[in-house]
């Protein structure tokens, strides 16, 4: 069972929460301008890493607001979570 | 190697059963194989083993990391079934299940198919008009199947639940006779077994750690266990494509999440068939121990740990005893997860890569078991040839670049 630290409301149950994906994939701006290839991957490909992964979490049974979190895909255990536009955790230590 | 008989049977009886042989060799691995198979599951030692039976390929190696079907061949519900909506995924599941049908013969080893029937149950009328249309798709397609009443279910199924005062009635289901379940150990055992025969060298304990290419052709991989050469190498490794998708140097559409079962104490035989339902996420078989095997969906966050959240199973749980209130005082015995590897459209990718000589088998998601042969005997015939057959052309990883996608979230939903 997971205690997740929300940005805004502090460390809640993991039932309260849905992991939707991957992070810090920003939408292309001149998307007239891109080919197929580059379209697939923003939209379906994905970095799906053994190790640090940076993903989207909606508090969806509390504040309803998404955030970030850094957490490691073998142990589960989550390093720290972030409010959007912030750096993560890992990048802010550097 | 001895063919298993009644004769052989009786040989070893006399001697108690004390000297039979080891089912496959445990060979230290060659420089150089014409082809390897990393990945030594069910799907891994199929391809073996159609390489070597229907193309020829002797002179190959298959490599698993840890042991052979330990991974998710060993972690799944077993169910098989082919009843899925569109063309191409109905095409290539019947074609597995018709290689279900006779498979135990020809690999000469009993991989207990148990053609008991699978009912996918609908809860709302959407559910019933999907289940309508899928039906009437798979008989296009002469694939078994009809669509049965709540009564209907009762009466084959005395212990469901069909009262439709509930949060989630059941409205009906569809039915497909040829479907069931078959024993997942004995199916990586028999295509290995089937494949040393034929001298396929099964490598065990030997992690591939880099993929050797030279002027974008594949040349061999590293391992635990030295540099092994060939210039065809097919990666069946389910839940770990991505990590090796990013030793060959390119990106995959999958996430690898965790999938969890469980398994009961067991009772008296209760469940003959095997009941799923994707709207309420719960999978029930009974196995000939008499465990009954329930299988939840996946959790949301992507995780290499094979092992889910408690919410995940209490969720399953909890549809399993509305469906079946008599399971309520069931005590479940061992609950354990595997890595999924989920693509956007929820079909497997089998094909050529962007690496010359380089084929991936992956993305099976969480529907893969039944597969196992069918998946096996595709690949085998693009590892060989270099082309993909025309089961598995529509399941080329170019599909995410052209758009043609095959949507079998809405058909299939979760259960698989």
């Amino acid at each position: 069972m997971f205690l997740i630290e929300c940005p805004w409301c502090g460390e809640r149950d993991e039932s309260e929460f849905n992991c939707v994906g991957e992070a810090h994939i920003a939408r292309p701006l001149e998307t007239e301008k891109m080919s197929d290839q580059e379209w697939a991957d923003y939209l379906f490909m994905r970095s799906n890493p053994k190790g640090l992964h940076r993903e989207q979490w909606l508090h969806a049974a509390g504040c309803r607001r998404y955030f970030n979190a850094e957490r490691d895909t073998v142990s589960y255990r989550i390093a720290g979570t972030y409010k959007i536009g912030e750096p993560a955790p890992s990048e802010a230590k550097k | 190697m001895s063919k298993y008989s009644i004769f052989s049977l009786l040989r070893n009886a006399v001697s108690y059963h004390e000297n039979w042989g080891a089912a496959w060799r445990s060979p230290e691995p060659k420089k150089e194989y014409d082809a390897l198979i990393i990945g030594g599951g069910g799907h891994g030692l199929a391809t073996a083993y159609y390489l070597a039976k229907e193309h020829g390929m002797t002179n190959i190696a298959v490599l698993e990391k840890g042991w052979i079907g330990g991974g998710n061949t060993g972690r799944n519900t077993t169910i098989v079934r082919s009843n899925y909506l569109w063309d191409e995924s109905a095409h290539l599941y019947e074609k597995s299940m018709k290689l279900w049908e006779g498979l135990s013969q020809d690999l000469n080893y009993n991989v207990m198919f148990s053609q008991r029937g699978v009912y996918n149950l609908g809860h709302n009328l959407q559910d019933m008009r999907d289940i309508q249309r899928r039906v009437n798709a798979n008989r296009l397609n002469g694939i078994d199947g009809h669509v049965v009443s709540p009564q209907e279910i009762k009466q084959a199924i005395p212990e469901i639940n069909i009262d439709q005062g509930c949060r989630y009635p059941i409205l009906g289901a569809s039915f497909q006779p040829r479907g069931g379940v078959a024993r997942h150990d004995a199916v990586a055992w028999g295509f290995a077994r089937g494949a040393d025969m034929r001298g396929v060298d099964i490598i065990q304990n030997c992690e591939v750690t880099a993929i050797n290419q030279q002027d974008g052709a594949v040349t061999g991989v590293e391992t635990t266990r030295g540099t092994i050469n060939a210039k065809k190498v097919g990666v069946v490794v389910a839940g770990h494509c991505s990590v090796l998708a990013e030793m060959a140097g390119f990106r995959m559409p999958i996430e690898s999440h965790p999938l969890q079962a469980l398994v009961s104490e067991p009772i008296k035989p209760v469940i003959n068939t095997v009941i799923m339902s994707n709207a309420v996420h719960g999978y029930i078989s009974q196995s000939d121990k008499g465990d009954l095997v329930i299988g939840a969906g996946i959790d949301s966050y992507t995780g290499y740990g094979q092992r889910g959240s408690f919410p995940t199973v209490e969720h399953t749980v909890a549809a399993i005893c509305e469906m079946f209130p008599m399971f309520r005082r069931v005590r479940m015995n061992r609950q354990w997860g595997g890595i999924v590897d989920t693509t956007p459209d929820a079909c497997p990718i089998i094909g050529n890569t962007p690496v010359k000589g380089l084929y991936f088998n992956c993305g099976w998601g969480t529907g893969g078991f039944k597969a196992t042969p069918g998946s096996g005997w595709v690949f085998a015939h693009n590892v060989a040839n270099g082309e993909p057959h025309e089961l598995n052309r529509a399941f080329a990883l170019d599909r995410f670049t052209t758009g043609f996608l095959i949507d079998e979230h809405g058909a299939a939903g979760v259960a698989h």
